[in-house]
């Protein structure tokens, strides 16, 4: 019996599923957080999983929200603990007055449990046995059992679980009853031998709407597909290969000639990143939209060719599942850690724009847009997403297009142009935006060719190292570098109940944790203006916010404040005010770390009176 | 360095071809390469294989990387788009500039540095994916724009100008070729205008990834006595399997008439390649037997020119990810983008 009173709450609880990689668990864990959803209940799902393929442990994580908080919360009400080897590890996590669910078909001895939770077993493998006698089978419908029994804990309604298990074998007659029953199995056993429901339950409600789930690696890439991708070219890396994959799987359902069956599309999987940034900046100079996905140390390879699409102007986009470095870091740990190596990569001055979509909506319109802006610029766009937005379900509002969008295909001369006589220097700045006209290969016989290098050149695109012309077209760089500033997603700024002199600055995957925390702080007495960043360059709307407050807390998930250090850079700002906030281990970062930091900081600064912090 | 405009200036009788361009409409800038480097006399057939098949300059994507070699795209066909990419890495460039645009023809111009040392492993992967494209590597043996370091290719034991032996294996860029699936794959020497020419007019033709490696003595760092990629060295070593003339339809076939045996090989476009045999016994539809004959003369010492190995019924990139016919930098979201309806499909089977 537990010591502390057992956590009681409905439709606002964190469970965590233990289990060993391999074992077939994702389908059952992620079975659990979409009937969750079904029952009206927003959910937040985490994979938190080694670098590694099989045998080692791995995690899912369910926040069940009645409140619709979508970033991780911490700490865990309920642990399923299918994994010896992470025992006690899992079982030290648990809240105290929190659950424990494990398999007691072998008795475990009691110090192997804690006495201020309580404790539920489920002879899993002993039910399973006796029911299955295949291997795989035994293994896989494990995971159904005790999907069934903690339907029957946390009082699920088991219709909603078998629609699921519907959908997911529609037409495989034998897979759907044979799960349906094992769900079974594993309800009544609960409901005859255990007290159910427990303390955590879930209760129909109504706050999921029209949204939907999805991983943001799957919304980019049909980002790519609705915004006219026509070449990827990749190299597998965690966490951004399931883009291109998702890419593929879009593309061969919606990108055939109905006519001849034939494909609008190419993928190449490239032998290295290299190969693949090559490949996408081959196809923008010759007029196709292009790009590729990587993550860390696919940028670091890449960075001689960002610097010759910088440099001679040419198309492309980059999507970075941004994963924990340096060098191979944690390959399967989210970090935003990449911001100064893309905003700057490459050698000589080079400056890149970056896109933070905060949430899979965002990323798909942010990676639809990217192609538009990488043509009208003619340069690489980054679009920088991370473990968490990338491999993991979240709730989204639907997706949107508008069928009347045309795409921007930028300042491109026709054969048409040419032959009205307009003139024609690639590099020249013909509307005073830094951004000049180009030509497809192949567009007249006689006019409108130009060799393009990476090399100094003139604005006839001739080979020149003459300084002042090496210089003329360097100042053209950082006009059209601002021109780029009004053409991206601009910072979208939500000011406090009460007029503050205290800002927060914060980007991408962090927006949800942030959201709630500001309804921490307020209930600490901290009123905030918040700025989330959408885009590199910089607004100046970003310089105004930054004018307006004293002290602004810049949130990020890395090491040395990256952004903070761009914002310092690019806005020439006395860092002092500027108060880092910074979350790097690899997990998501929570709104109880932010409230906490922020906090903390905040009653340093006393702010308020000490009475009002502690009420 | 600046650019130095070529005159204008045409004489008016110059012959024409098909097309009715002059010789002048495939030319390009003056070259600014040595005096009497190989690399272009290269350039000199390249502009004249062109001329020869009447190809309009214009539908030609010269692309290279970086070194003396890759700076002669800027040197022929003044009227094509031209890409001096980076070090090593043509062979992607080209591959992804030739899925944006099938309908160009794809000249990659590389150095031996270039393509056997930082870009080994673009030009092994772009030969293996059968890009459509005529990859001519220009093979001196040395860095020339770097002046005079080993490359790759350097024979084992051969002398560099300050006297060093080279003890590093030599690769071989035709031997890799063939074993990669080169569909066309032939070298030559920059020297033998007469061989280079219709070797290149043939690549051009083929509809598959073509690989000619050109020996192309460095004036500067390699042509001294104790290299195997001087002018003397290859004129005394060459071996030629075959000669060739390419027959782009229409006319009469000359060469069936001539003496000596003759093998037409009919491409994929319908060109025919006419192969005069020097060679009795040597088949170039055999790509094992290609890859004995030259690993058995390489070892007597002898450099084996001419066309080594020819598939004539290859299939490109673009066959094998089954593409459309239109460009694909052509189009437009009408084609391209599935619209609002589908969309909403795909929200709905999210939830
Ligand atoms: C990443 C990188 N490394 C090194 C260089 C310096 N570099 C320029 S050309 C060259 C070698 C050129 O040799 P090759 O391809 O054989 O051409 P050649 O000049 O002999 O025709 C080197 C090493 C460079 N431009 N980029
Ligand atoms: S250095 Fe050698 S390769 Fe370069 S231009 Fe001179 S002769 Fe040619």
């Amino acid at each position: 019996m537990s010591d502390k009173k057992p956590i009681s709450s409905v439709n606002d609880f964190v469970v965590r599923f233990a289990n060993v990689n391999g074992s077939g668990s994702a389908s059952a864990n992620e079975m659990f957080a979409r009937s969750i959803l079904r029952h009206g209940v927003p959910v937040s799902p985490r994979n938190i999983f080694p670098s590694n393929i099989q045998g080692l442990p791995t995690w899912y994580e369910v926040r069940v929200t009645e409140d619709g908080h979508l970033g991780a919360r911490g700490g865990v009400d309920l642990m399923v603990a299918m994994n010896p080897q992470t025992w006690d590890k899992d079982v030290a996590g648990i809240e105290p007055g929190g659950y424990l669910f494990y398999d007691s078909t072998k008795p475990m001895p009691s110090t192997k449990f804690r006495d201020d939770i309580t404790v539920i077993g489920v002879p899993l493998t002993a039910i399973t046995n006796s029911t299955y006698t295949d291997p795989r089978q035994r293994q896989l419908f494990k995971n159904i059992i005790y999907l069934g029994s903690l339907s029957a804990l946390l009082d699920m309604d088991p219709k909603l679980i078998e629609q699921l298990i519907g959908e997911q074998y529609k037409g495989k007659e034998k897979l759907l009853s044979s799960n349906v029953h094992a769900l079974h199995l594993g309800r009544d056993w609960a409901l005859q031998n255990l007290k159910c429901p427990i303390g955590l339950r879930v209760k129909k409600s109504d706050k999921v709407g029209d949204r939907i789930f999805i991983e943001g690696n799957s919304a980019a890439a049909l980002g790519a597909v609705y915004g006219g991708a026509t070449v990827c070219a990749w190299y597998p890396i965690t966490p951004s290969s399931s883009v291109a994959e998702a890419f593929t799987a879009h593309c061969k359902k919606y990108r055939h000639d109905p006519a001849t069956g034939k494909a609008n599309y190419a993928i190449v999987q490239g032998e290295d990143e290299l190969a693949s940034i090559g490949m996408v900046i081959g196809a923008g100079w010759n007029g196709a939209r292009a790009f590729t996905a990587t993550s860390g140390p696919g940028i670091s390879l890449m960075t001689e060719f960002i610097g010759l699409s910088y440099f001679a102007e040419i198309p492309a986009v980059i999507m970075n599942i941004q994963r924990a470095g340096p060098s191979t870091g944690m390959p399967t740990r989210t970090q935003q850690c990449d911001i100064i190596a893309c905003a700057y990569a490459s050698h000589g001055d080079t400056k890149h724009v970056l896109l933070f979509p905060e949430d899979p909506a965002e990323a798909f319109e942010f990676a639809a847009a990217s192609f538009d802006l990488a043509e009208r610029l003619q340069t690489t766009i980054f679009l920088m997403l991370d473990l968490d937005i990338g491999m993991n379900h979240r709730l989204s509002r639907p997706l949107k297009w508008d069928d009347a969008r045309q795409y921007d295909r930028g300042k491109v001369m026709t054969a048409e142009m040419l032959e009205e006589g307009r003139d024609f220097g690639r590099y020249l700045d013909v509307d005073g935006d830094g951004i000049p006209y180009r030509t497809y290969p192949g567009t007249h016989p006689t006019k409108g060719s130009y060799f393009t290098r990476g090399t100094s050149r003139d604005r006839y695109a001739r080979y020149s190292e003459e300084g002042p012309v090496y210089a003329d077209n360097m100042q053209r760089l950082v006009r059209k570098f601002e021109t780029a500033q009004d053409l991206v997603p601009r910072p979208l700024q939500a000011n406090a109940e009460r007029p503050t002199k205290y800002g927060v600055i914060y980007f991408g995957s962090t927006s949800p944790a942030m959201d709630e925390a500001i309804g921490l702080l307020e209930a600490r007495g901290h009123q905030l203006d918040r700025l989330r960043i959408r885009a590199f360059p910089f607004h100046s709307s970003v310089a105004s916010f930054l004018a307006e407050h004293d002290f602004v807390y810049v949130v990020e998930q890395n090491r040395d404040g990256q952004l903070r250090q761009l914002i310092v850079n690019e806005n020439g700002i006395d860092p002092v005010r500027l108060v880092p906030i910074l979350h790097y281990d690899g997990s998501p970062i929570t709104a109880r770390f932010i409230a906490k930091a922020i906090g903390d900081h905040q009653d340093h600064l006393k702010v308020t009176p000490l009475r009002k912090a502690v009420s | 360095m600046t650019y130095i405009a070529k005159p204008k200036f045409h004489h008016p009788g110059l012959k024409k071809n098909e097309l009715g361009y002059t010789h002048r409409d495939y030319e390009g800038k003056i070259s600014t390469l040595c005096a009497g480097c190989g690399h272009d006399s290269i350039t000199a057939s390249i502009i004249e294989a062109c001329y020869e098949l009447s190809i309009e300059p214009h539908r030609v994507a010269k692309i290279s990387g970086i070194g003396c070699s890759s700076k002669t795209p800027d040197y022929f066909l003044g009227n094509s788009h031209g890409f001096n990419s980076v070090h090593g890495r043509m062979p992607s460039v080209l591959t992804g500039a030739n899925l944006a645009n099938r309908d160009l023809i794809y000249l990659g111009v590389s150095g031996d540095g270039d393509s056997a040392s930082i870009g080994f492993g673009q030009f092994a992967h772009s030969i293996r994916r059968a890009v459509n494209m005529t990859y001519i590597v220009e093979n001196n043996g040395v860095y020339g724009l770097t002046k005079g370091q080993f490359s790759a290719t350097a024979d084992r034991g051969s002398k560099s100008k300050k006297g060093v032996t080279n003890t590093d294996n030599a690769i071989d860029l035709v031997a890799i070729a063939l074993q990669l699936g080169a569909t066309f794959v032939a070298r030559s020497f920059s020297g033998d205008k007469s061989q280079l020419v219709p070797l290149i007019a043939a690549a051009i033709r083929h509809k598959g990834a073509s690989f000619i490696d050109v020996v192309s003595p460095c004036i500067a760092f390699n042509n001294h006595a104790g290299s195997t990629k001087s002018f003397d060295y290859v004129r005394e070593h060459n071996d030629a399997v075959n000669r060739l003339d390419v027959l782009v339809g229409r006319d009469p076939i000359a060469v069936d008439y001539a003496p000596g045996t003759v093998q037409v090989v009919e491409q994929h476009d319908g060109s025919r390649l006419a192969l005069r045999k020097l060679d009795a016994d040597y088949d170039p539809h055999d790509r094992l037997g290609a890859m004995t004959f030259l690993q058995k003369h390489a070892a007597k010492g002898q450099i084996v020119t001419g066309l080594l190995y020819v598939d004539p019924d290859a299939e490109d990139l673009h066959e094998h990810l089954n593409t459309v016919e239109a460009p694909l930098n052509t189009l437009e979201a009408d084609t391209l983008c599935p619209g609002s309806a589908v969309l909403d499909k795909i929200n709905a089977s999210l939830r």
